[in-house]
């Protein structure tokens, strides 16, 4: 490979080069740290510049209000009932349909697929959706957050892709020759040999779940069915503490809640992120591949 | 084509009649005979079929006067009453104005970053410097839009971090949250700040499809680090690149609802009302149905036609095109 020595030009630019991927380097990462060392220290010295590099003052008071407000234990168990259950119907509607719509001998595929592939550039709009879930009187129920986005084109165009590139014609052919049906084709053959893309997907619709507030902010008014980000954002961006959750602690003056609702932010921002940024670093390398195969349809 | 054709001369024993009784009759027996098939595809046609289409159908309120108990059919046509309305409005403009204004700057800022970085990215040896930053760079993506305004707006507080930092080095506090032309400064680069990175995992891979044989070749004959770049990796991601461009100005007026409604707030509302805020407030909040529906409506045209016309002209000048 190192046939030609580099040239000055070339140690310059890759210098500079390293500087400034350094620098996107730190840009990046500092914010995500500081969260979290403000998480933890004493929001009286964050507010006075004094934390930059170290937690100061630690005081895990934030973390202790969220663990003891029941608002938020609730929207917790909202948003893991949608994520596994929404991925489960994601993955069960997709999937199949992906299957089908990579059989080339499927008469009336290309008509299906323009059906599909419409819903991708046009959509009926916010009231129209709205209208459809109050007709059929899903409005305020777990079924419209789980429903609601089952499936979408860009993901059976990725799975599709996926099943005509890696599944050999000739297994398929050998096993109907056997008499093999369709289904037993599909669950017992196909599945087996697709975990690659199962995991993908499951992992883009879970994500996705996790992260979503807008069918909640439309679809629901009780706040028993709230998921965990209409909470944060109540707390978080209208800072709408419950009097109760400040008051609990030795706090007589207004000064001290307002420092203490401070740090309650931040310990939020590391509560409501933590599950995916744990799982981060083994799936990361699955997202990349999901989205490489999403690059490659055609 | 090879699974069909097998199928019918070894399995069904067709294969000796002639072609055209297959043509005639194929069709219906291939359908019977793939009827599982079907049924694997079903509940993704039922689903899009009443979720999509089925809001689709309900788009007609947008030329109607909806009225509740009449439902959606029964509601009496006015024509294109509400488009009208909305065009004689002061806000139209404005809201158009801002829509355009903040996604034009997203894609002007947001575009080109992902792939300055992965050329960036392509350029290092150090394969583990390279793994960190990737790493890192992903990382953002998977903040919520929730979790991201909230450090927004704890980060620009008059005592937030960013004001702190300033101070460091000897700048003045500014109230970034109650100016309201900042809105679209902060919009946008803390869009760029959590999306370079993902962005650029897809030209990541475009670079890494590119023949290195050709990079050697033009070292030997003398070309600098900088012209290796600008005549072969640059034109080995060009397709890659107007594919991306194609379908970012097809979403041009479909500025995400979720941020830019978390960062309002009723100072900056001159500048962070866009239509599908608008949307939002006049159907949900005031329920105006029919004058929301037709503010939709044309906001998902101006998309289509953007997406049809920048597909058509990158089909002629280039030959990449999504259809």
């Amino acid at each position: 490979m190192a046939v030609v020595k580099e040239t000055r030009g070339d140690k310059i630019s890759n210098f500079i080069n390293y500087i400034l991927l350094s620098l996107i380097l730190v840009i990046t990462f500092y914010p995500l740290y500081f969260v979290v060392i403000a998480s933890f220290s004493d929001p009286a010295l964050i507010n006075s510049g004094k934390v930059i590099l170290l937690p100061k003052g630690i005081s895990f008071v934030g973390y202790r209000h969220i663990l003891g407000d029941p608002r938020i234990a609730s929207g917790y168990l909202n948003t893991i009932i949608y994520t596994v259950f929404g991925t489960f119907i994601n993955l069960a509607v997709t999937i199949p349909a992906a299957y089908a719509l990579s059989r080339r001998d499927l008469v009336g595929r290309d008509t299906i697929t323009i059906i599909f592939i419409i819903t991708m550039f046009f959509s009926g709009g916010l009231i129209p959706t709205f209208l459809l879930m109050k007709d059929l009187s899903l409005l305020n129920t777990r079924w419209a957050i789980l429903i609601l986005g089952a499936t979408n084109m860009t993901n059976i165009v990725i799975a599709r892709t996926f099943f005509q590139s890696t599944l050999p014609l000739e297994l398929q052919e050998a096993a109907k020759i056997d008499g093999c049906s369709d289904f037993r084709l599909f669950f017992s053959i196909v599945l087996p040999l697709s975990s690659a893309i199962i995991a993908v997907l499951a992992l883009f619709f879970a994500v996705a779940h996790w992260n979503n507030y807008f069918k909640a902010l439309v679809y629901l008014t009780n706040e028993k069915l709230f998921p965990l980000q209409l909470i944060l954002r109540e707390m978080l961006i209208k800072s709408e503490f419950d009097a109760q959750m400040i008051l609990t602690g030795d706090t007589s003056n207004l000064n001290e809640q307002l420092k203490i609702a401070e740090q309650i932010k931040y310990g939020l921002i590391i509560v409501s992120t933590l599950p995916i940024m744990l799982v981060y670093p083994f799936i990361q390398k699955y997202f990349v591949k999901g989205v490489m195969i999403g690059a490659l349809k055609g | 084509m090879e699974l069909v054709n097998k199928n019918h001369s070894d399995v069904s024993g067709i294969g000796r009649k002639n072609k055209k009784e297959i043509g005639r009759h194929g069709n219906l027996h291939k359908i019977i005979k793939n009827w599982q098939l079907y049924i694997l595809v079903l509940p993704a046609l039922i689903y899009f079929i009443i979720f999509c289409y089925g809001p689709m159908y309900g788009v007609q309120i947008a030329f109607k006067d909806f009225i509740a108990n009449k439902g959606i059919w029964g509601s009496p046509w006015v024509g294109l009453k509400h488009f009208k309305n909305f065009f004689q409005t002061y806000s139209s403009r404005r809201v158009i104005w801002n829509t355009l204004n903040l996604s034009l700057y997203s894609l002007a800022a947001g575009f080109p970053m992902p792939i300055l970085l992965a050329l960036m990215l392509n350029e290092v040896k150090n394969s583990r410097f390279k793994k960190i930053v990737q790493n890192i760079t992903y990382a953002p993506h998977f903040i919520s839009t929730v979790v991201m305004v909230g450090i927004i707006l704890i980060f620009f507080s008059p005592t937030g971090i960013v004001n702190q930092l300033g101070k460091l080095i000897g700048i003045e506090p500014t109230m970034f949250l109650s100016k309201d032309y900042l809105f679209r400064h902060l919009y946008v680069w803390t869009g760029v700040w959590q999306g370079v990175g993902w962005g650029s995992i897809i030209y990541l891979a475009a670079l890494s499809g590119i023949d290195p044989q050709l990079s050697e070749a033009a070292t030997v004959d003398g070309a600098s680090r900088f012209q290796r770049i600008l005549h072969i990796n640059i034109p080995g991601i060009l397709p890659t690149i107007i594919i991306m461009l194609i379908l970012n100005v097809g979403g041009i007026m479909s500025v995400g609802f979720e941020k830019a409604f978390l960062m309002q707030n009723s100072l900056n509302l001159k500048y962070s009302e866009i239509i599908s805020t608008y949307v939002y407030k006049t159907g949900l909040i005031n329920a105006n149905y029919s004058f929301s529906a037709a503010v939709n409506l044309f906001n998902t045209v101006i998309d289509l036609i953007l997406l049809i016309l920048v597909n058509k002209i990158s089909k002629s000048v280039s030959d990449v095109y999504l259809w």
